[in-house]
């Protein structure tokens, strides 16, 4: 035992220092023209030399620090208690739902602009989330390309409006039906395809239509992306301080209120809580319908599922559509709140944290989802003091939080129907 | 009602039904027997359209339906089980057959968003047909357990009634006696027996449990080493020699 531990000490401290010499100790320095490499100084050789006894010391006694985590008393005082009934569940979810929306109309007054755009973001990607969840999480189908559908969403938005001047109300559902459009051809011809496959196949589409937008420069402007994209109007209203459309007139001219540039950005939250309020609801619907019952079903035994007369491709289908569709709506939204995209919006990096926050929050559960799409869009933002090693940071919370809870935040409980006692 | 002529089905090499020739007409209970591994659940897996064959025709209802997708044939009217109890675990027993009824459910998305009263009335219509046979099946109490915490032949039966609900014409059991007990085995003998006679569902049934074949069969066809060796009525099939000498005798 104890030999091995040793050799696997060993082994591991090897390796730390064969991956943070380099990285630390090797720098690239400019000489006149050219580049040259210089060596570690004293100071970081040290450092790497302690983190690897670090390491090594934590290896070789790695049973016994862990026994003493484990005696550590439960710090959860949820563990201990037994499952709740459904109609409970149920309850306190909702007292959930509308406790954080409430919150979320009331927070634009109380915090300030910047606070204010961080969570018109949160929300973005609180839709994101619940779209990709229906994918991932109840129809199981790993889609590593689901930024692709928010590109749709958003360039849609951001070309009519060049293009033919229509306003963010009418491109909203345009851009939903179009990203819901590509998911259905994508969908059509991968989708028999499954598990790893189709992760490899969805990460190329959402590669595919960025590398597009990146070149089809006439259309799109290439990676100069397009700018001048409209604000959401209320009833003809603009939110500027001088109107830009004839016959529009001005928000703060209308109420007889002094200009002021946050109730643009107050407006455009309370857009996308209610269209994230929105999708909360129509998936919520879904996941009780017979269509969600398809996706859990093939999810769970898709050879029992076709026996039964279900369509593999007809029901994927539609989860995929509908994961798409939302996507839409949140790009549409997101160019909107820019004013300005390019293809870097919309980079592999996205479908990543959107997955991210699927699977942080627990595949196929609502309130998790939520709750970890809020934490992984803020815990940047406040960990900015850290500069450079906030993305680290970041990426040490996601290793810790599936080592210790790789069910996610808020594993999902099925909503079941019941049958009721005959009355 | 089914009619299987020359069914053959080749992996690579290996010829693994041969020529097999199965029917089965209304009200009527077949059965596939044959020592393991002569290519029964084959056969199965080419009627339910699980394999595309490689030979022979089936027909259903006088319609040709070799090399038809697996979900189109089950809409037809011919729904089967599992040699191995396929249900969805996770759900609840009740759910399982709302999941089964989804052909009579699925009207489009917006009704079902929307509630419209002829959605609701589906929906109840369809509690109501899943109440009706886990009653029939004797699953009533347990209908908002989850489906994987029943015992095993409770799962057997759940898996009839899920079969049951999507209102099929042939039913195709694959080995439904297996893993259940003596009184078990009975139970499913009546089951079996009263689907035909109340429903008037036609069964096709692969089976080792000979006492169980036996008895509930109207004819039977005998299969072994991929090859048809025989077929006729129980009485028939118990005294040919062929047979005994490469199934009953070993048994």
């Amino acid at each position: 035992m104890a030999a091995h531990n040793l050799k696997h000490a060993l082994f591991c401290a090897i390796i730390t220092i064969i991956i943070a010499y380099p990285i630390l100790g090797l720098n690239l320095v400019a000489q006149g023209t050219s580049v040259a490499l210089e060596g570690a100084t004293t100071a970081t050789v040290i450092n790497v030399f302690l983190a690897a006894v670090a390491v090594f010391l934590f290896q070789l006694f790695r049973d016994s620090i862990m026994g003493v985590f484990g005696k550590v008393p439960n710090l959860n005082p949820m563990a201990k208690r037994g499952p709740i009934s459904q109609e409970r569940r149920l309850l306190m979810e909702r007292v959930f739902f509308v406790a954080i929306i409430l919150l979320a109309l009331v927070w634009p007054f109380i915090v300030s602009r910047g606070a204010v755009d961080l969570a018109t973001l949160v929300l973005i990607y609180i839709m994101l989330a619940l779209g990709l969840n229906v994918v991932v999480g109840l129809a199981g189908l790993l889609d590593l390309g689901y930024v692709a559908f928010y590109a749709v969403g958003a360039y849609t938005f951001a070309l009519l409006s060049q293009y033919f001047g229509i306003s963010f109300w009418l491109a909203l559902p345009i851009g939903a039906l179009l990203a819901a459009l590509f998911g259905f051809v994508l969908g059509f011809p991968v989708l028999r395809l499954r598990g790893d496959y189709l992760a490899i196949v969805t990460l190329g589409f959402g590669e595919i239509i960025r590398i597009l937008l990146n070149n089809w420069t006439t259309l799109t402007g290439g990676p100069n992306g397009i700018g001048g994209i409209p604000d959401p109007t209320l009833f003809g209203m603009e939110f500027g301080r001088r109107v830009k459309e004839e016959g529009n007139v001005s928000f703060h001219e209308t109420f007889g209120i002094a200009y002021s540039g946050e109730h643009k950005v107050i407006f455009l939250y309370l857009i996308a809580l209610v269209l994230a309020v929105f999708t909360l609801l129509v998936i919520r619907r879904f996941m009780r319908m017979p269509v969600g019952r398809a996706w859990e079903a093939l999810r769970e035994d898709e050879i029992a599922a076709r026996s039964l007369g279900m369509s593999r491709t007809a029901v994927k289908l539609s989860a995929f559509t509908i994961g798409a569709f939302f996507a839409g709506f949140a790009g549409t939204v997101f160019a909107s709140k820019q004013g300005f995209i390019s293809p870097e919006s919309f980079v592999f990096l996205e479908s990543a944290i959107i997955l991210a926050i699927v699977v942080l929050g627990g595949m196929g559960s609502q309130v998790g989802v939520i709750l970890a799409a809020i934490a992984v869009t803020i815990l940047p933002e406040l960990a900015r003091e850290f500069s450079e090693y906030r993305m680290l940071i970041f990426g040490a919370a996601m290793v810790l939080m599936m080592v210790w809870r790789p069910q996610g935040l808020l594993p999902m409980r099925r909503i079941q129907i019941e049958l009721k006692e005959q009355g | 009602m089914l009619e299987v002529q020359n069914l053959s089905m080749r992996f690579g090499g290996l010829l693994a039904v041969d020529q097999v020739s199965v029917d089965v007409r209304e009200h009527e209970i077949v059965s596939i027997i044959g020592p393991n591994g002569a290519g029964k659940t084959t056969v199965f897996n080419c009627i339910s359209g699980f394999y595309k064959p490689t030979g022979g025709k089936i027909l259903f209802q006088g319609q040709e339906i070799q090399g038809k997708p697996d979900y189109k044939i089950s809409r037809l009217g011919m729904v089967r089980t599992f040699q191995h109890v396929r249900l969805f675990s996770k759900m609840t027993v009740v759910e399982n057959l709302l999941v089964a009824q989804h052909r009579h459910l699925n009207t489009n998305l917006l009704a079902g968003l929307l509630k419209t009263p002829d959605y609701r009335e589906r929906e109840k219509k369809s509690l109501e047909r899943a109440r009706y046979w886990l009653d029939r099946v004797g699953l009533l109490e347990m209908a908002n357990w989850e489906a994987g915490n029943l015992a095993y032949g409770q799962q057997r039966r759940l898996e009839i009634a899920r079969c049951m609900v999507t209102e099929p014409q042939l039913l195709m059991l694959d080995e439904p006696a297996a893993g259940l007990n003596p009184a078990e085995t009975k139970e499913l003998d009546q089951l079996i027996v009263s689907l035909k006679e109340d429903y008037n569902v036609s069964v096709l049934l692969i089976e080792h449990d000979m006492s169980l074949v036996m008895g509930i069969s109207d004819r039977i066809n005998v299969i072994n080493q991929g090859r048809p060796l025989a077929s006729g009525t129980p009485e028939e099939i118990r005294q040919n020699d062929d047979v005994i000498k490469a199934y009953l005798g070993e048994a």
